[in-house]
């Protein structure tokens, strides 16, 4: 971590995949790196790819923190449901966009609590413990719209999903703030070191003076609230709550760019700018899936195989072959890690 | 009193209707859930139909579980209902519970949704016709284009299921002859509003928005969304870009009085209307209906009263 080209050399993996999949984007429709100004907002298949990955980025951010404490969150995509629920119910009520938007992180930070009790003071296993809530979350977002699709015409609200802040839409600008702080949080303190020791040696940790219930329960608590964000932003980019679809199979597309981050899912080291990296890199997919124009039958094998293809290559057996085959070029390669990060265990 | 009138039908096995024709009908209905806007207006709608005709309807909530339908069921011919209306969630495995149904002479009508049994083993089944609703959509747009070139751009529902299958097969067929219409992009928006606004935006970059002229949805809460990504590129939804769907709910409604939105056809919530007829006519004379009962398929344009139909479908739980 000491070392100046540390980060670059962590993300190296995330940034050419990145460029690779951006590549085919540019191959399928040529245009694709064209961005305009029209209509007092910046316009183009990029500021889309950054725009629609808001969601999924919001949720990495969270997702990354739990999966470093050994955990995981299924539960993220059903407090998005809950969260713009409650945040449409809140203005549908006659009340202003700051208190929904307080509202919905209170709601979706209850959630985060409720997992974090579970996990670290009931020591249930995270897995089943978020299960609960991902299962019975949509019947509680169901229960705050009345089973409809919730609309509201608030402009403060409907701003923070389709509105723009000096032309780059709202979402951009608030996972990449979201994303800045939170890096800065976990690397600029201890904090970092204490999560990944959680996720390394739970036991040992503990021992060792850190207050592993506390900061469980706040890594939940902080994955709840970037699931009500993400909640709000979809909920305001449609001008209404849709507690059956809003934020359907979304934690797996977090806990997937998480490990396209190349973040091990047995906890430990890991990079909140990779995962925002694969955030993009699944969005930069689904992209290139919609612009190609092929039949939507094939939607979900393509991304498949492509996803497939990022994740071998991620692989460590893959990366320390990389390796060998660079060691015995006769290239004098420093005698460092591999690229692809090996996780301590 | 319901009880005896069954046993009385099976007494008198071929005239069911001489015992029952001046008592209060009890009628079962297993529903499949609430999953969807519509399918709680459905479940509105046959309550009140009910009410309307004094029936005293005996209503059970699936929660999307078979098993659950059909231990519905079974209650209901233990307590010996009249009738029972049943929307399957699936279409197998219903055999064994419908001959019940059959050997108790109770009738069974299926709505929305038909089921793989033998067709004896249910008085009829109301549906709507999916690929009718297609073609009214095709054939709508094609009268208003009137021989105009068109580029049309599709927003499929879910891959592969059949609401999504038949419409767009039906659609195709609306505009087949009309060499002026062309299908230029195709894709799934999963009936979603969100995804209908994200794939509208990938049309319209991959498209530019002035060479799409018409947009035809599978569903109105994908047309709802992608009317937002039209309005966040700068074009006038239902003036720049025509735009045609299916359902009818009420938001649609809103959408084409606010001339967002040019043509829904309807999927009428009202399937027990037709199925209580039918299943009245049968208990008091027997008469035999059709093993098929479709259901309108109403096209709304800015010509209707959108808006008082708007005020009347948000009560039905949309």
């Amino acid at each position: 971590m000491a070392a100046p080209h540390a980060p670059l050399r962590r993300l190296a993996p995330q940034i050419i995949i990145l460029a690779a999949v951006l590549a085919l984007n540019l191959a399928v429709f040529p245009d694709f790196f064209r961005i305009e100004f029209q209509n007092g907002r910046l316009f183009g298949n990029l500021i889309d790819v950054l725009n629609r990955g808001a969601p999924t980025a919001l949720l990495a951010i969270g997702m990354t923190l739990v999966i470093a404490t050994r955990g995981i969150d299924l539960s993220v995509g059903a407090v998005m449901a809950i969260a713009g629920a409650v945040a449409a119910k809140i203005v549908v009520d006659g009340h202003g966009w700051g208190t929904a938007l307080l509202g919905a992180l209170a709601a979706g930070g209850a959630c985060g609590l409720w997992n974090g009790v579970l996990v670290a003071w009931l020591r249930i296993q995270p897995i089943v413990a978020t299960l609960v809530l991902m299962v019975a979350g949509r019947g509680v977002a169901q229960l705050v719209t009345e089973g409809t699709i919730l609309t509201f015409l608030n402009e403060g609200l409907i701003h923070l999903g389709a509105g723009t802040i000096l032309g780059m839409p709202t979402p951009v600008v608030i996972w990449i703030a979201l994303g800045a702080g939170v890096t800065w949080a976990v690397r600029r303190t201890a904090l970092g070191l204490l999560i990944e020791a959680i996720g390394i040696n739970e036991s040992a940790s503990r021992l060792a003076g850190i207050n592993a219930k506390v900061l469980l329960t706040c890594v939940y608590l902080v994955s709840g609230l970037c699931a009500a964000l993400a909640g709000v932003i979809v909920a305001a980019d449609i001008k209404g709550a849709d507690a059956n679809n809003a934020g359907l199979w979304l934690e797996l597309d977090a806990i997937l760019a998480v490990v396209i981050g190349g973040n091990s899912l047995l906890g430990g080291r890991f990079s909140i700018t990779a995962s925002l990296l694969g955030a993009l890199i699944i969005q930069s997919v689904n992209s290139a899936i919609l612009l190609s124009g092929m039949p939507p039958e094939f939607n979900l094998v393509i991304k498949a195989l492509i996803i497939l293809v990022i994740l071998v290559i991620q692989s460590p057996r893959i990366g320390h072959w990389l390796y060998i085959l660079r060691a015995s070029g006769g290239d004098p390669a420093p005698r460092r890690k591999t690229p692809v990060k090996e996780t301590a265990r | 009193m319901t009880f005896k009138a069954t046993l009385l039908a099976g007494a008198v096995a071929l005239a069911p209707m001489a015992a029952v024709a001046d008592d209060d009908l009890t009628i079962g209905f297993s529903q499949i859930g609430s999953e969807s806007g519509w399918r709680a207006a459905e479940t509105t709608v046959t309550r009140q139909q009910a009410e309307a005709r004094g029936i005293d309807l005996k209503f059970a909530d699936a929660q999307q579980k078979q098993e659950n339908q059909i231990k519905a069921i079974r209650s209901f011919i233990a307590q010996g209902v009249d009738g029972i209306l049943l929307a399957p969630v699936v279409a197998t495995g219903w055999d064994d519970v419908l001959e019940e149904a059959q050997d108790a002479e109770i009738p069974v009508i299926l709505m929305d949704r038909t089921v793989d049994a033998d067709e004896s083993l249910y008085l009829t089944a109301v549906t709507s016709d999916l690929v009718h609703e297609g073609q009214v959509a095709g054939e709508w747009l094609a009268k208003e284009m009137d021989g105009q070139p068109c580029r049309i751009v599709e927003l499929q529902g879910t891959t592969g299921s059949s609401p999504a299958i038949d419409r767009k097969a039906g659609f195709e067929q609306g505009i087949e002859g009309h060499d002026n219409l062309e299908i230029v992009r195709s894709q799934t928006g999963d009936f979603t509003r969100s995804q209908g606004k994200v794939v509208m935006e990938s049309f319209l970059k991959a498209e530019g928005g002035a060479n799409i002229c018409a947009l035809y949805a599978h569903n109105d809460d994908m047309a709802v969304g992608a009317i937002q990504a039209i309005k966040e590129a700068g074009l006038v939804p239902g003036k720049d870009i025509r735009i045609v769907a299916i359902d009818a709910v009420p938001d649609a409604h809103l959408a084409i009085a606010n001339g967002e939105m040019n043509a829904t056809i309807e999927l009428t919530p009202n399937m027990a209307g037709p199925a209580l007829d039918a299943l009245e006519a049968y208990l008091q004379s027997g008469t035999q209906p059709a093993k098929w009962i479709q259901t309108e398929s109403r096209l709304y344009t800015a010509a209707d009263d959108n808006m008082a139909v708007y005020e009347e479908k948000k009560s039905l739980g949309y």
